[in-house]
């Protein structure tokens, strides 16, 4: 399992950090969700390119988790209640 | 089943036998009373014999649905995979994070279970979804997948694990309507995408 992030969005705005390192949106592996179904919702909630949902769910499937978006914190706790709304294993973490 | 087919506007459809459409309503209103925020007092779907084993399955946490401000995991493993934590390593961000969102997360899967249950004829035949209702059957269906393989404690190598059982197992049928479930979630993905 790596520990480098596959890829990040960087934040584009200067929210008031508490500190400087991002927070990021964290999809986990689990043996039930299609990768099929995985490619879809990266595609329909972030608007990712098939391509780029394609490669972040390979690495979900292969690493066992992959960083699927960085930014502000309250932004990555609302994409964690959507993917969890989509039954995707999701978490919120302050990048290290 | 004839498998899901794009239809234009971004809505699918397909065709169900009856005991596939009975089947499929039995075990989304297994999901409604488990995720339903007052737990057993929730709707449920009519049962039939021939799935009471799937639904004996399912049916394992019914009491654990209350407490819609809850900080705490579900100890049931089905409602704590429905219902995850959002923080891994931190007890208490995850419990101020589930204070906020899990009763919304418990609403909104209720309302796309009950909109599958919505356009899914009672005795079968076609199935038409706009885009809307497509995406609810996606979820809802999602659901349907995740709380039966916690139940069925499935790995990545289902296949596997479905080959080594014998016919007369208890657990056979349900890995056979495991693999079903794909094959359905499949098609709709296919049909959408």
């Amino acid at each position: 399992m790596s520990v480098a992030p596959a890829e990040v969005d960087l934040p584009k705005s200067t929210d008031k950090p508490v500190s400087d390192k991002p927070w990021v949106t964290i999809v986990w592996n689990d043996p039930v969700n299609l990768m099929s179904y995985v490619t879809y919702v990266f595609q329909q909630v972030f608007g990712y390119p098939k391509k780029k949902a394609t490669r972040l769910m390979l690495d979900v499937h292969h690493k066992g988790k992959a960083v699927v978006a960085a930014g502000a914190r309250e932004a990555m706790e609302h994409n964690v209640e959507i993917l969890h709304g989509y039954g995707l294993w999701a978490t919120v973490m302050q990048d290290k | 089943m004839e498998p899901f087919r794009p239809t234009r506007g971004g809505g699918a459809r397909a065709w169900l036998a009856a005991p596939e459409a009975s089947l499929l309503r039995s075990l989304v209103g297994q999901v409604l009373t488990l995720i339903a925020p007052d737990g057993p007092a929730a709707p449920r779907a009519t049962s039939q014999d021939n799935i009471a084993d799937l639904e004996a399955l399912l049916d394992g946490a019914v009491l654990d649905g209350s407490g819609t401000t809850a900080r705490q995991t579900p100890e049931d493993p089905v409602l704590a995979r429905l219902l995850p934590d959002g923080y891994r390593d931190d007890p208490d961000a995850a419990g101020e994070f589930r204070k906020y969102t899990e009763p919304g997360l418990r609403t909104a899967k209720q309302q796309a279970a009950l909109q599958m249950l919505d356009t899914l004829p009672d005795a079968g035949g076609r199935i038409q979804l706009n885009q809307e209702q497509a995406q609810a059957w996606l979820k809802a269906l999602n659901d349907v997948r995740l709380a039966l393989g916690v139940r069925l404690a499935v790995t990545e190598d289902f296949e596997q694990q479905w080959t080594k059982l014998k016919q007369d197992d208890p657990q056979w049928a349900a890995y056979e309507v495991y693999a079903w479930l794909g094959a359905v979630q499949e098609s709709l993905v296919q049909a959408l995408a």
